[in-house]
Protein backbone atom coordinates (compact mmCIF):
# COMPACT_ATOMS: atom_id res chain seq x y z
CA UNK A 1 0.00 0.00 0.00
CA UNK A 2 2.60 2.55 1.10
CA UNK A 3 4.53 2.56 -2.18
CA UNK A 4 1.37 3.18 -4.09
CA UNK A 5 0.03 5.90 -1.81
CA UNK A 6 -0.31 9.12 -3.72
CA UNK A 7 -2.65 10.84 -1.32
CA UNK A 8 -3.02 10.85 2.41
CA UNK A 9 -5.37 13.02 4.40
CA UNK A 10 -7.60 13.27 7.45
CA UNK A 11 -11.08 14.67 7.71
CA UNK A 12 -12.99 15.51 10.86
CA UNK A 13 -16.68 14.70 11.17
CA UNK A 14 -18.83 16.30 13.84
CA UNK A 15 -21.37 14.11 15.61
CA UNK A 16 -24.95 15.33 15.41
CA UNK A 17 -24.31 17.71 12.52
CA UNK A 18 -26.89 16.33 10.11
CA UNK A 19 -26.73 19.40 7.95
CA UNK A 20 -23.22 18.64 6.72
CA UNK A 21 -23.51 14.85 6.69
CA UNK A 22 -22.01 13.64 3.44
CA UNK A 23 -19.75 16.60 2.79
CA UNK A 24 -16.55 14.74 3.60
CA UNK A 25 -17.59 11.81 1.42
CA UNK A 26 -18.17 14.15 -1.52
CA UNK A 27 -14.71 15.60 -1.06
CA UNK A 28 -13.13 12.17 -0.84
CA UNK A 29 -14.95 11.06 -3.97
CA UNK A 30 -13.53 14.04 -5.89
CA UNK A 31 -10.02 13.44 -4.54
CA UNK A 32 -10.17 9.82 -5.72
CA UNK A 33 -11.49 10.83 -9.13
CA UNK A 34 -8.64 13.31 -9.50
CA UNK A 35 -6.14 10.62 -8.53
CA UNK A 36 -7.34 8.64 -11.53
CA UNK A 37 -8.82 5.73 -9.59
CA UNK A 38 -11.09 3.36 -11.48
CA UNK A 39 -14.70 4.57 -11.48
CA UNK A 40 -16.07 1.41 -9.84
CA UNK A 41 -13.55 1.78 -7.03
CA UNK A 42 -14.35 5.47 -6.59
CA UNK A 43 -18.05 4.65 -6.43
CA UNK A 44 -17.61 1.97 -3.81
CA UNK A 45 -15.23 4.11 -1.75
CA UNK A 46 -17.73 6.97 -1.84
CA UNK A 47 -20.58 4.69 -0.74
CA UNK A 48 -18.71 3.15 2.21
CA UNK A 49 -17.36 6.52 3.34
CA UNK A 50 -20.80 8.04 3.16
CA UNK A 51 -22.36 5.27 5.25
CA UNK A 52 -19.54 5.68 7.76
CA UNK A 53 -19.99 9.43 7.85
CA UNK A 54 -23.72 9.01 8.44
CA UNK A 55 -22.89 6.64 11.31
CA UNK A 56 -20.54 9.14 12.96
CA UNK A 57 -23.10 11.93 12.64
CA UNK A 58 -25.86 9.66 13.92
CA UNK A 59 -24.16 8.02 16.90
CA UNK A 60 -20.78 9.49 17.83
CA UNK A 61 -19.50 12.68 19.44
CA UNK A 62 -16.94 13.09 16.72
CA UNK A 63 -14.93 11.06 14.30
CA UNK A 64 -11.97 11.10 11.95
CA UNK A 65 -11.89 9.71 8.44
CA UNK A 66 -8.37 8.88 7.36
CA UNK A 67 -7.84 8.33 3.65
CA UNK A 68 -4.82 6.77 2.00
CA UNK A 69 -5.06 6.22 -1.70
CA UNK A 70 -3.26 5.49 -4.89
CA UNK A 71 -4.73 4.69 -8.29
CA UNK A 72 -5.08 0.99 -7.50
CA UNK A 73 -5.71 0.89 -3.77
CA UNK A 74 -7.92 2.90 -1.46
CA UNK A 75 -7.76 2.58 2.31
CA UNK A 76 -10.29 4.32 4.50
CA UNK A 77 -9.93 4.25 8.26
CA UNK A 78 -12.71 5.53 10.45
CA UNK A 79 -12.35 6.14 14.15
CA UNK A 80 -14.94 7.74 16.33
CA UNK A 81 -15.45 8.74 19.93
CA UNK A 82 -18.82 7.45 20.87
CA UNK A 83 -20.91 4.82 22.58
CA UNK A 84 -19.23 1.89 20.80
CA UNK A 85 -20.99 -1.27 19.70
CA UNK A 86 -21.60 -3.92 22.38
CA UNK A 87 -22.37 -6.76 19.98
CA UNK A 88 -20.71 -6.33 16.59
CA UNK A 89 -22.14 -9.53 15.15
CA UNK A 90 -25.64 -8.35 15.93
CA UNK A 91 -24.94 -4.85 14.60
CA UNK A 92 -23.68 -6.30 11.32
CA UNK A 93 -27.00 -8.04 10.68
CA UNK A 94 -29.09 -6.34 8.04
CA UNK A 95 -32.15 -4.84 9.64
CA UNK A 96 -30.68 -4.39 13.13
CA UNK A 97 -30.61 -0.75 14.12
CA UNK A 98 -30.60 1.52 17.16
CA UNK A 99 -31.12 4.68 15.12
CA UNK A 100 -33.11 7.67 16.34
CA UNK A 101 -36.25 8.86 14.52
CA UNK A 102 -34.18 11.78 13.20
CA UNK A 103 -31.80 9.40 11.45
CA UNK A 104 -34.71 7.42 10.04
CA UNK A 105 -36.27 10.59 8.71
CA UNK A 106 -33.14 11.17 6.65
CA UNK A 107 -33.65 7.83 4.93
CA UNK A 108 -31.13 5.91 7.02
CA UNK A 109 -31.24 3.87 10.19
CA UNK A 110 -32.74 0.73 8.71
CA UNK A 111 -29.83 -1.43 9.77
CA UNK A 112 -28.10 -1.44 6.41
CA UNK A 113 -25.13 0.83 7.04
CA UNK A 114 -22.52 -1.57 8.36
CA UNK A 115 -23.72 -4.28 5.97
CA UNK A 116 -23.32 -1.89 3.04
CA UNK A 117 -19.85 -0.89 4.24
CA UNK A 118 -18.79 -4.53 4.30
CA UNK A 119 -20.54 -5.35 1.05
CA UNK A 120 -18.76 -2.68 -0.96
CA UNK A 121 -15.29 -3.10 0.62
CA UNK A 122 -12.76 -5.68 -0.51
CA UNK A 123 -11.43 -5.83 3.06
CA UNK A 124 -13.44 -4.80 6.07
CA UNK A 125 -12.37 -4.82 9.71
CA UNK A 126 -14.40 -3.43 12.59
CA UNK A 127 -13.46 -3.16 16.25
CA UNK A 128 -15.28 -1.38 19.02
CA UNK A 129 -15.09 -0.61 22.71
CA UNK A 130 -18.23 0.26 24.61
CA UNK A 131 -18.21 3.87 25.87
CA UNK A 132 -15.02 4.61 23.93
CA UNK A 133 -15.62 4.29 20.24
CA UNK A 134 -15.53 2.31 17.04
CA UNK A 135 -12.82 1.78 14.43
CA UNK A 136 -13.44 0.57 10.92
CA UNK A 137 -10.83 -0.13 8.26
CA UNK A 138 -12.03 -0.56 4.71
CA UNK A 139 -9.84 -1.31 1.73
CA UNK A 140 -10.84 -1.24 -1.88
CA UNK A 141 -8.21 -2.67 -4.16
CA UNK A 142 -10.07 -4.56 -6.88
CA UNK A 143 -12.26 -3.55 -9.76
CA UNK A 144 -15.57 -5.39 -9.60
CA UNK A 145 -17.50 -6.19 -12.73
CA UNK A 146 -20.85 -5.54 -11.11
CA UNK A 147 -20.68 -3.42 -8.02
CA UNK A 148 -24.05 -4.50 -6.67
CA UNK B 1 -35.65 9.28 -23.15
CA UNK B 2 -34.86 12.85 -22.11
CA UNK B 3 -35.75 14.47 -18.81
CA UNK B 4 -38.09 16.70 -20.81
CA UNK B 5 -40.11 13.63 -21.80
CA UNK B 6 -40.02 12.42 -18.19
CA UNK B 7 -41.41 15.77 -17.11
CA UNK B 8 -44.26 15.45 -19.64
CA UNK B 9 -45.11 11.84 -18.80
CA UNK B 10 -45.26 12.66 -15.09
CA UNK B 11 -46.86 16.08 -15.49
CA UNK B 12 -44.01 17.20 -13.26
CA UNK B 13 -42.68 20.56 -12.14
CA UNK B 14 -39.00 21.17 -12.61
CA UNK B 15 -37.67 22.57 -9.33
CA UNK B 16 -33.96 22.43 -10.15
CA UNK B 17 -32.21 21.86 -13.47
CA UNK B 18 -34.44 23.45 -16.11
CA UNK B 19 -31.28 23.77 -18.21
CA UNK B 20 -30.60 20.02 -18.05
CA UNK B 21 -33.86 18.75 -19.57
CA UNK B 22 -32.07 17.38 -22.62
CA UNK B 23 -30.20 14.89 -20.44
CA UNK B 24 -30.79 11.27 -21.53
CA UNK B 25 -32.02 8.69 -19.00
CA UNK B 26 -32.67 4.97 -19.43
CA UNK B 27 -32.89 3.49 -15.94
CA UNK B 28 -34.42 4.26 -12.57
CA UNK B 29 -34.53 3.14 -8.94
CA UNK B 30 -37.46 3.78 -6.59
CA UNK B 31 -36.96 3.89 -2.80
CA UNK B 32 -37.32 5.99 0.32
CA UNK B 33 -34.50 4.27 2.14
CA UNK B 34 -31.19 5.90 1.26
CA UNK B 35 -29.17 2.87 2.36
CA UNK B 36 -31.06 0.82 -0.24
CA UNK B 37 -30.38 3.49 -2.83
CA UNK B 38 -26.67 3.29 -1.98
CA UNK B 39 -26.77 -0.49 -2.17
CA UNK B 40 -28.61 -0.88 -5.44
CA UNK B 41 -28.93 2.27 -7.55
CA UNK B 42 -26.53 2.65 -10.44
CA UNK B 43 -24.74 5.62 -11.97
CA UNK B 44 -26.83 7.65 -14.39
CA UNK B 45 -30.18 6.36 -13.13
CA UNK B 46 -33.11 8.48 -11.96
CA UNK B 47 -34.01 8.27 -8.29
CA UNK B 48 -37.76 8.13 -7.62
CA UNK B 49 -38.41 8.92 -3.97
CA UNK B 50 -40.58 10.58 -1.35
CA UNK B 51 -37.58 11.78 0.67
CA UNK B 52 -37.08 15.54 0.47
CA UNK B 53 -34.22 16.35 2.84
CA UNK B 54 -30.66 17.23 1.75
CA UNK B 55 -29.49 13.63 2.22
CA UNK B 56 -31.36 12.64 -0.93
CA UNK B 57 -29.12 15.05 -2.85
CA UNK B 58 -25.96 13.89 -1.08
CA UNK B 59 -26.83 10.28 -1.81
CA UNK B 60 -27.46 11.19 -5.45
CA UNK B 61 -24.15 12.97 -5.68
CA UNK B 62 -22.26 10.01 -4.25
CA UNK B 63 -23.81 7.74 -6.91
CA UNK B 64 -23.89 10.20 -9.85
CA UNK B 65 -27.67 9.94 -10.08
CA UNK B 66 -28.98 11.69 -13.22
CA UNK B 67 -32.07 13.26 -11.64
CA UNK B 68 -34.27 13.08 -8.55
CA UNK B 69 -38.00 12.64 -9.08
CA UNK B 70 -39.97 13.50 -5.94
CA UNK B 71 -43.30 11.70 -5.86
CA UNK B 72 -46.66 12.14 -4.08
CA UNK B 73 -46.47 15.89 -4.62
CA UNK B 74 -43.42 16.25 -2.36
CA UNK B 75 -41.18 19.20 -2.89
CA UNK B 76 -37.63 19.73 -1.70
CA UNK B 77 -36.89 21.87 1.34
CA UNK B 78 -35.12 25.11 0.50
CA UNK B 79 -31.87 23.64 1.77
CA UNK B 80 -32.31 20.57 -0.41
CA UNK B 81 -33.02 22.65 -3.52
CA UNK B 82 -30.01 24.84 -2.82
CA UNK B 83 -27.69 21.87 -2.49
CA UNK B 84 -29.08 20.33 -5.69
CA UNK B 85 -28.46 23.60 -7.51
CA UNK B 86 -24.90 23.68 -6.21
CA UNK B 87 -24.22 20.08 -7.23
CA UNK B 88 -26.16 20.42 -10.50
CA UNK B 89 -28.58 17.57 -9.83
CA UNK B 90 -32.04 18.14 -11.36
CA UNK B 91 -35.11 17.75 -9.14
CA UNK B 92 -38.58 17.17 -10.60
CA UNK B 93 -41.76 16.97 -8.54
CA UNK B 94 -44.78 14.90 -9.58
CA UNK B 95 -48.15 14.39 -7.92
CA UNK B 96 -48.29 10.74 -8.94
CA UNK B 97 -47.66 8.20 -6.20
CA UNK B 98 -44.47 6.13 -6.37
CA UNK B 99 -46.22 3.13 -7.90
CA UNK B 100 -47.84 5.21 -10.66
CA UNK B 101 -44.64 7.17 -11.30
CA UNK B 102 -42.62 3.97 -11.70
CA UNK B 103 -45.33 2.31 -13.82
CA UNK B 104 -45.79 5.21 -16.17
CA UNK B 105 -42.06 5.48 -16.83
CA UNK B 106 -41.66 1.73 -17.20
CA UNK B 107 -44.49 1.60 -19.73
CA UNK B 108 -42.60 4.14 -21.81
CA UNK B 109 -39.33 2.21 -21.78
CA UNK B 110 -37.50 3.23 -18.60
CA UNK B 111 -36.28 0.07 -16.84
CA UNK B 112 -35.05 -0.70 -13.34
CA UNK B 113 -31.33 -0.11 -12.89
CA UNK B 114 -31.10 -3.66 -11.59
CA UNK B 115 -33.73 -6.35 -12.06
CA UNK B 116 -33.60 -8.31 -8.82
CA UNK B 117 -31.44 -8.41 -5.74
CA UNK B 118 -29.80 -11.55 -4.48
CA UNK B 119 -26.52 -13.44 -4.49
CA UNK B 120 -25.68 -13.28 -8.17
CA UNK B 121 -28.76 -11.62 -9.49
CA UNK B 122 -27.86 -8.00 -8.88
CA UNK B 123 -27.85 -7.99 -12.61
CA UNK B 124 -27.22 -4.65 -14.08
CA UNK B 125 -29.13 -4.02 -17.25
CA UNK B 126 -27.02 -3.04 -20.18
CA UNK B 127 -27.53 0.56 -21.09
CA UNK B 128 -29.98 0.76 -23.96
Amino acid sequence: MSEETKYEGQFAVEGGNFRNAGQVSSRIKNILKDLGCNSDMVRRAAIVTYEAEINIVSYAKKGIIHLQAGPGCIRIEISDEGPGIPDIELAMQEGYSTASPMVREMGFGAGMGLANMKRFSDNFIITSKVNEGTQVVMEIDHVRQMSG
Amino acid sequence: MTLREVKEILDADVIVGEEQLDKEVHTAFSADLMSDVLAFATTGSMLLTGVTNPQVVRTSEILDIAAIIMVRGKRPSQETAQLAQELRIPILSTKYILFETSGRLHARGIVGCIVKVGDRSDVRRDKV
